[in-house]
């Protein structure tokens, strides 16, 4: 579990940690193939129905479909273009990507924002059970979520006071 | 890599894909020309080959922008960078899903619009050849336009501006291609070497554009 104020750094965490954002300092020492990010945006592509937008992310990560949509409770929804979900809805679909991938470690950036309590709590059970199966997630939140053995991490007494290092070509030219 | 290419063509099919926009633009473009140079067969005869090619290259311009536009708007680049997919893989997947859907529509399209412009009928097979070949470049370039200017709003003039210049040698060979054998010439070696052109383009750009995305996405 995350913590900080807002522009504290969490999603610069989550993406460094996610290869995306090069470390200033130090190394990450991780196989990325083992690594699923879920950033604010949900990846939902609007213009596929939801069955083939949980389709496509099982083909990209190879995985075989297996009980995806049931696992969301997006089962109901699953002919319906992802462009006429609520935004909850839409969400869950964003989250059932991390089920969908297979993968150890799953980065959340604020994973339960527009979720309601229901859906909470179904979703702090699927990361009970990916964390009893060997999983690791780490998560960026201002919710409480009902997720016990959690360890916080209070990352505003690391709030960064050097100046990153500037590109003399962009800041001279442009 | 197969997933991605199929859904990026089933994206382009459904509403508000592309595929109408630059077959649509195509076919203004080439029926203006007589417009604006007057209906002497002559004249449209000889320039015909270069209409064509401008027009479809332009046409293929209109759709650059949406190549990793929209997937940067909805979130999916990110996660599909992260995901188990080589950063060339994905590149290339992205420009062979936008051959597919303007290079190979816009090719078979030329035939009906050079018909128009009374394109000789030694022509045609040079003129649809050569664009088949030729749009595979295009969609490379213009995917590395694309993924240099990922994450700028309203990109597209930009990734025009960009692209435009390295295209010039697909345009002049292919063009060349159409006038010699039009004109009884031998088509071969500027067939040969737009289809080198193009093997090039596929086997550098990938690679170059996943450094641009890589630094862009940071």
């Amino acid at each position: 579990m995350l913590r900080g104020p807002n522009g504290s750094g969490k999603t610069t965490l989550l993406r460094t940690l996610a290869g995306l954002t090069p470390p200033s300092v130090g190394m990450i020492n991780v196989n990325p193939e083992e690594v699923v990010y879920a950033a604010h945006l949900d990846a939902v592509k609007p213009q596929l129905t939801v069955a083939e937008n949980i389709a496509f992310w099982h083909n990209i990560y190879r995985t075989p479909q297996n009980g995806t949509l049931e696992r969301f409770d997006l089962k109901h929804l699953a002919q319906r273009d992802a462009a006429t979900l609520s935004a909850g809805q839409k969400r869950r679909l964003g989250l059932s990507r991390l089920h969908a991938s297979s993968c150890k470690i799953w980065l959340l950036d604020e994973p339960t924002t527009a979720l309601d309590t229901n859906h909470v709590t179904q979703f702090a059970q699927i990361l009970t059970e990916h964390c009893a199966s060997g999983g690791i997630a780490v998560i960026s939140t201002h919710l409480d979520l009902p997720f016990r053995n959690a360890q916080s991490l209070d990352i505003t007494e690391f709030i960064p006071n050097a100046q990153s290092q500037s590109d003399p070509f962009l800041d001279g030219i442009f | 890599m197969l997933g991605l290419i199929k859904r990026d063509i089933t994206l382009a099919l459904r509403s508000g894909g592309g595929i109408g926009l630059a077959l649509s633009f195509f076919l203004i473009l080439v029926l203006f020309v007589p417009l604006g140079v007057g209906p002497d067969r002559e004249v449209l005869t000889r320039i015909a080959p270069g209409i064509l090619w401008i027009g479809a290259l332009l046409s293929c311009l209109l759709s650059l922008d949406r190549i990793f536009q929209l997937d940067t708007e909805d979130g999916t680049l990110d996660a599909l960078v992260t995901a188990p997919l080589p950063l060339t893989g994905l590149t290339s997947a992205k420009a062979l899903a936008h051959w597919v859907t303007t290079g190979i529509p816009l090719a078979l399209a030329s035939a009906p619009l050079g018909y128009l412009l009374g394109l000789p009928s030694a022509g045609y097979l040079s003129l649809i050849a050569s664009l088949v070949i030729g749009t595979i470049s295009l969609s490379m370039l213009g995917m590395f336009g694309a993924a240099v200017s990922v994450g700028i709003k309203r990109g597209g003039l930009l990734v025009s501006i960009l692209v435009l210049p390295l295209y010039i040698p697909t345009l002049i060979l292919g063009v060349q291609t159409v006038t010699r054998t039009i004109n009884g010439d031998n088509p071969g070696p500027t067939l040969a070497l737009l289809t080198g052109l193009t093997l090039l383009t596929v086997a550098v750009v990938p690679f170059a554009a996943s450094v641009a995305l890589r630094a862009n996405l940071r």
